[in-house]
């Protein structure tokens, strides 16, 4: 089990490597299809996303008495819906990780070792042991593009993750698909 | 495992939503609060055998886990099991004499009521101007399905499939040149396989597929979604489509996709196939994917619209 702490930075994000299990702790970004289609067309982000993490996440989120934000259940959405934007966005704003589900493509991949980023997979549908993670609800921007569409700033600790696509070039999920595509012409 | 899912709903009669349960929006409202939560029996037995199944130490073990301590969590808690709560499929059993508009009208409060209460996340999007209608509502929102049957009693079953396994369920029509898949069992089996293989890393798996072989193109994706309203320990009452059901499982699980796709032994929790008739000119194979976080449960209403029975 590897850690990354926030600040992250590129050195650290340039050590892990496909199949480690690795818990963050810091900050992230939730962005996803209307946040990155947003960005593609040229707007100028809200937040710094320099250094940052970008979780493809729609949270369930409840507003307490107090007008606080909590949220409730936050598993990680398909990733590959952002494959035409996700390149442009670690070029343009300097993420240096990406959190999702089901993997990304050779852009993104070439991406990632170009510019020094990683793809986190989280447990997709595991919401609740994932929200348990977030300790508080920093900051709500976009929230026009809808509750589950907004950029959502939030604090996580030891934040469960595998690594499937490294700043190395190597996927596991391309891996993973070769493996079975010759498995299955075997059983055929 | 059993046991505990008893507990809880024993457990929940001491909460005002259980106590009130005394007309269908209360019966519909709890309906939707067990479904975003717990795991129906049948499937949380299935994945936790899988999670055996995996080697220990390995990536697929490590996913298995977090889905185990999912299942726990979200019980605990009364909160979605996934934050995807999914389409709102209602499937409605009735006897004659039943008012369905308004059953209609409580299901829709009831929707509203559980997006409020956060068992539902505000899920329903405009298709023309993107905007969200924050309860759920809308155009095709939520999905009910009546049928009449000749019981006296209501059964109201309930599915919340996400947009990931949606995403991933598909349509071939056969036959298939790419796949080399003809009009029979054989050209099925391919194209259920293709639909896996792609499917793979997305829905997430472990999954389970609802296949219908026929009907025209609209009935046929909503027949292989039902199939997912069966028991996970049943089998096709046809010898043929049981025995593809058993085969499609065993050989899925010898592709090393694994959960999540991180490779490992249990791509397929389940595999539930049946037919309907089809056109001389087509042959359509649609197949519905749903994710591990298997969504589903059902009530009986009693006279009184009280919830008499669990389905699942
Ligand atoms: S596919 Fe299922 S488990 Fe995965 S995010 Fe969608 S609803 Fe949740």
């Amino acid at each position: 089990m590897k850690r990354i702490n926030y600040p992250f930075t590129q050195e650290a994000i340039r050590e892990l490597k496909v199949g480690d299990n690795v818990l963050i702790t810091g900050k992230l970004f939730t962005g996803r299809d209307a946040v990155h289609k947003y960005l593609h067309e040229g707007n100028k982000s809200p937040v710094n996303l320099k250094n940052q993490i970008i979780y493809h996440c729609g949270p369930v989120t409840l507003k307490d008495k107090l007008g606080k934000w909590r949220v409730t259940a936050a598993g990680p959405t398909t990733s590959i819906r952002e494959e035409p934007y996700q390149w442009e966005v670690i070029r343009d704003h300097g993420i240096v990780g990406v959190i999702g589900k089901g993997g990304m493509g050779k852009k993104t991949l070439d991406a990632c070792k170009e510019y020094g980023c990683v793809y986190f997979h989280a447990v997709g549908g595991a919401a609740q042991v994932l929200a348990e993670k977030i300790k508080s609800v920093d900051g709500l921007f976009l929230e026009n593009l809808g509750l589950p569409e907004a950029i959502w700033e939030l604090t996580v600790e030891d934040f469960p993750v595998v690594v499937t696509m490294d700043s190395h070039g190597r996927s596991l999920h391309d891996e993973v698909f070769k493996v079975s595509e010759e498995a299955l012409k075997k059983l055929l | 495992m059993a046991k505990k899912i008893k507990a809880k709903k024993n457990g929940q009669k001491k909460s005002p939503l259980k106590k009130t349960s005394s007309s269908q929006f209360d019966s519909l409202l709890q309906l939707i609060r067990m479904t975003s939560t717990i795991i129906p029996d049948d499937v949380q037995r299935v994945i936790l055998k899988a999670l055996e199944a995996e080697e220990k130490n390995t990536t697929a073990a490590y996913a298995m886990d977090i889905i185990k301590a999912n299942m726990e969590l979200a019980q605990k808690k009364s909160q979605p099991l996934c934050q995807d709560t999914g389409t709102v499929l209602f499937y409605i059993n009735h006897p004659k004499n039943f008012d369905q508009m308004a059953f209609t009208k409580n299901v829709e409060k009831a929707i509203v009521a559980a997006t409020k209460k956060g068992y539902l996340r505000q899920n329903s999007v405009s298709s023309l101007t993107g905007e969200n209608s924050g309860v759920n509502l809308g155009p095709g929102h939520p999905s009910i399905h009546y049928h009449q049957h000749k019981k006296e009693m209501v059964e109201v079953r309930l599915m919340l499939k996400g947009g990931g396994c949606e995403n991933v369920s598909a349509q071939y029509s056969l036959p298939d040149v790419t796949l080399e898949a003809g009009r029979d069992l054989k050209g099925v089996r391919k194209v259920i396989f293709d639909a896996i293989l792609k499917a793979q890393g997305k829905g997430c798996g472990p999954g389970v597929l609802g296949v219908c072989i026929g009907g025209d193109r609209a009935h046929s994706h909503a027949h292989a979604k039902e199939q997912l309203l069966r028991f996970l320990d049943d089998k096709s009452p046809l010898s043929d489509l049981a025995k593809l059901e058993e085969e499609v499982v065993m050989t899925a699980n010898k592709l090393g996709i694994g959960p999540m796709g991180f490779g490992g032994k249990t791509t397929l929790l389940g595999c539930k196939i049946d037919h309907l008739n089809r056109l001389p000119a087509s042959f359509f194979v649609s197949i519905s994917y749903m994710c591990w976080a298997f969504r589903r449960q059902g009530i009986v209403l009693g006279k009184k619209d009280e919830i008499k029975k669990w389905l699942y």
